[in-house]
């Protein structure tokens, strides 16, 4: 087996740098459509987005991240001129006032649950755990039990199906807990929406603490969400400063 | 020309057949431009039809689906040839109030969850079938409710019972010391949500019963009445990790409709995608057989090549799953000279690091000792439970859409397809890394003679019309029916997906083996619960 060992020390450390420092590798992250002024031809970029994320408040157009589904088409559209575009990663944002500090921010459990997601947010929290984000550095972990978490981490829109089971892995674990809403689905129901199979987000059926929007959000996003639950980075609505961050695409 | 020929030919050739072996209790209809055979017969003459086609010409099953209109049932039953390549689509009526069709399922056992599904969702009764009931739908809803039935509503939530019913099977293993180990909905560390249901008298698993459709969304009910635009979304979205197989299924199924012929570079850089996503798919599925045997190191290499991959679809795509660039019409996205060489460069790269991961799993005595000879599936057994894809080819049964149904793109490549005998976890993990290996082979071939045209031509409108999409996907083949109706909305989408027909066959693999090898043997199918439970 010490072959496997070496192999291990070979490939040395391919851990990312967030949150010490802002993670620069390309294809890290999708980025994410950005509030801008309202120019007169930006009004057909909101008319096609399939999920209704953009609105219009006087001047400048707002994305509700909630509901963006990554579908790009407000980039890539041929009639219209793009999107503002942000390649950022640090967008999830703090729901309720409850935070994780003192002893368990740097030993939070989680349990990891399917509500329905599409498998994609579940690959991207499976990669939080793997070499290149790597959580267990910052104290978190996966736990296969709901009696040993500290957060439940929900992806996908809950299914009529899974409604029961999501509130018995709730309703085991003790307190404090914070839930974690992982993807859009989870937020809004997103491309699902609202329907005879899907609740249209886990706020139906627990209150959520943090919400990781994205379709799905990258790794570091959901570190992001993770880190604002604990107290260590800032939720995006104090960080998300428009004007500093204009870039048009 | 002459290949239209050539297959109107075979069409006919086919269908002369099938008249001869029939006589009189058919109709049959040939459709060249869609490489379609379409019988038409009555209730009563489905048994002797299916079979002759099944056992005397030898086709596979492909999908099954049931459609409701104001005055009659329409269930066609699509069949494909892989040796001539094409496919035959049997239909049958019924009056509207008569729900009620003999049972195929002994005849062509893929049908048995087919049928399940249909009367659980449309309330037909599938007469002979040995085990209707309970399946889509759990225990919470009230009998007699269909939800793919046209009066159903589909926008707000159901009023159902609010108690959770104790669910059991039907049958419990009466066997002195036998005792029941559930697993699931929620367990081990990240998992998607199903239960399995184990039943043991010791340490062998004596029978294993799934219970599936806990992430039911009712992605077909719910693209009812939408746009194309809109149902492509639902199409990628529905399965993750095969976005862009099933986006590009239900493309060519619309495009068809349409009767628009895509630019040949789109289906070229589509070609480019599909094939980087199955090797991504792939070395995701390895990960996950590495994991499962605790295998850390490997299971972290195999993750790093995983995130490369997925770091390369954002920075070429724009999106880490490839959402969003398939559209009907075309792809949304272009790619230059520099991003195709750049993307092999960097895939052969991260295919460099996986063959070598490869060579050292093989020398692996003890991760070997895991998977060789568990979760064994037999040809026969393969072959009875029309199993597609990576399972299906490491049992022998060497199947594969792209050449048995060459689509749009595939007729130019040069390929092999990976096929392994032994059925067992071992045959499934070496079947995953050759086919990685083979999909970058296609996708250098693909860049070689890329040509210059526009990567997307807009559909304007969508006349009346249905079509059957096919790809196949990362996990094996899948087939997207739509219908399209006079207002240009979908009236009815069908997904048959390599996950739901594999899940089928799942049990044959765990039946018979210890418990603690049923984790790696979950791995080793690769398979996926959103895109089985839509």
């Amino acid at each position: 087996m010490s072959k496997w060992v070496l192999k291990g020390l070979e490939t040395g450390v391919k851990t990312t740098v967030y949150p010490e420092k802002t993670e620069t590798a390309s294809g890290v992250t999708q980025g994410r459509p950005e509030r801008l002024e309202l120019l007169k031809d930006k009004r057909s970029v909101v008319n096609i987005c399939p999920t209704g994320a953009f609105k219009i408040n006087k001047n400048i157009y707002e994305i509700d991240l909630t509901r963006c589904i990554h579908c790009l088409r407000c980039l890539r559209s041929p009639e219209f001129p793009p999107a503002g575009w942000t390649g950022d990663y640090e967008w999830a944002f703090s729901v309720s006032e409850k935070t994780m500090k003192g002893p368990f921010s740097h030993c939070l459990h989680i349990r990891v649950v399917d509500g329905g997601a599409c498998r994609a947010c579940l690959c991207e929290i499976s990669q939080t755990g793997a070499p290149y984000y790597n959580i267990h550095r910052l104290g978190f972990f996966i736990t296969p039990t709901p009696r040993a978490a500290d957060v439940l981490m929900v992806a996908g829109p809950v299914t009529d199906h899974m409604r029961f089971p999501l509130k018995e892995a709730y309703e085991a674990m003790p307190e404090p807990r914070a839930v974690v809403a992982v993807g859009t689905c989870a937020l809004s129901g997103g491309i699902f929406g609202r329907s005879f199979a899907s609740s249209g987000g886990v706020s139906e059926i627990l209150p959520v603490d943090i919400a990781i929007p994205g379709c799905p959000p990258p790794p570091l996003a959901i570190i992001h969400g993770l880190l604002i639950l604990t107290g260590r980075r800032p939720s995006l609505s104090v960080i998300d400063k428009p004007e500093s961050r204009r870039k048009d695409k | 020309m002459v290949v239209e020929t050539e297959i109107y030919k075979k069409l006919h050739d086919l269908s002369e057949r099938i008249r001869h072996l029939l006589t009189n209790s058919v109709t049959v209809s040939i459709e060249p431009e869609n490489l379609l055979c379409s019988i038409e017969c009555n209730v009563d003459a489905l048994p002797v039809v299916c079979k002759q086609l099944v056992s005397r010409i030898g086709l596979s099953f492909a999908t099954m689906i049931v459609e409701e209109s104001n005055e009659e049932w329409l269930i066609q039953y699509v069949f494909y040839s892989s040796r001539i390549h094409i496919l035959v689509n049997v239909m049958v009526r019924q009056e509207i109030d008569n729900p009620s069709f003999p049972s195929m399922s002994s005849i062509v056992h893929a049908l048995d969850w087919q049928e399940r599904e249909a009367e659980d969702l449309f309330g037909i009764v599938f007469e002979g079938h040995p085990v209707l009931g309970d399946f889509v739908l759990h225990e919470e809803w009230p009998e007699g409710v269909n939800p793919m039935r046209r009066t159903f509503r589909p926008e707000m939530p159901y009023p159902h019972k609010e108690t959770r019913p104790e669910w059991q099977p039907r049958r419990i293993l009466q066997e002195p010391g036998a005792f029941m180990m559930p697993i699931g909905p929620i367990f081990s560390g990240i998992s998607e949500s199903a239960h399995f249901l184990l039943e043991t008298v010791g340490e062998d698993v004596v029978r294993s019963i799934p219970r599936f459709f806990y992430k039911y969304r009712g992605v077909e009910k719910i693209a009812e009445g939408k746009h194309p635009m809109e149902v492509v979304l639902l199409a990628e979205r529905f399965a993750g990790t095969s976005a862009f197989a099933h986006s590009l299924a239900f493309c060519h199924a619309v495009e068809s409709i349409a009767g628009v012929e895509v630019p040949e570079r789109a289906v070229q850089i589509r070609i480019l995608f599909a094939e980087f996503e199955r090797f991504r798919h792939h070395i995701s599925c390895i990960e996950a057989i590495c994991n499962s045997t605790g295998l850390a190191v490997a299971a972290s290499q195999a993750a790093i090549l995983e995130e490369e991959a997925l770091r390369l679809s954002c920075e070429f795509a724009g999106h880490r799953y490839l959402f969003g660039l398939n559209i009907p019409g075309g792809l949304s996205k272009d790619l230059s000279k520099e991003d195709c060489t750049g993307l092999l460069k960097r895939t052969d790269n991260i295919l460099k690091r996986l063959d070598r991961l490869y060579k050292m799993l093989q020398y692996s005595s003890s991760f070997l000792d895991r998977l060789e000879e568990v979760g064994i599936i037999c040809t026969e057994d393969a072959i009875d439970y029309g199993l597609v894809g990576p399972v299906a080819r490491a049992s022998g049964v060497c199947n594969d859409i792209r050449k048995a149904l060459p689509y749009k793109g595939y007729e130019n490549v040069e390929f092999s397809v990976p096929c392994e005998t032994e059925g067992d976890g071992y045959a499934r993990l070496r079947v995953f890394f050759q086919e990685a290996f083979q999909s970058v082979m296609i996708m250098s071939q693909t860049i070689e003679r890329l040509s210059d045209e526009p990567i997307y031509i807009p559909i304007k409108d969508y006349p009346e019309g249905s079509a059957i999409g096919w790809v196949e996907a990362p996990a094996g083949a899948a087939f997207h029916y739509v219908r399209i109706d006079s207002r240009g909305r979908v009236i009815r989408y069908r997904l048959t997906t390599p996950s739901f027909t594999n899940w089928h066959g799942f049990h044959l693999a765990a039946e018979g083996f210890a418990f603690q090898d049923f984790p790696i043997i979950l791995a080793t199918f690769g398979l996926s619960i959103a895109e089985s439970d839509r």
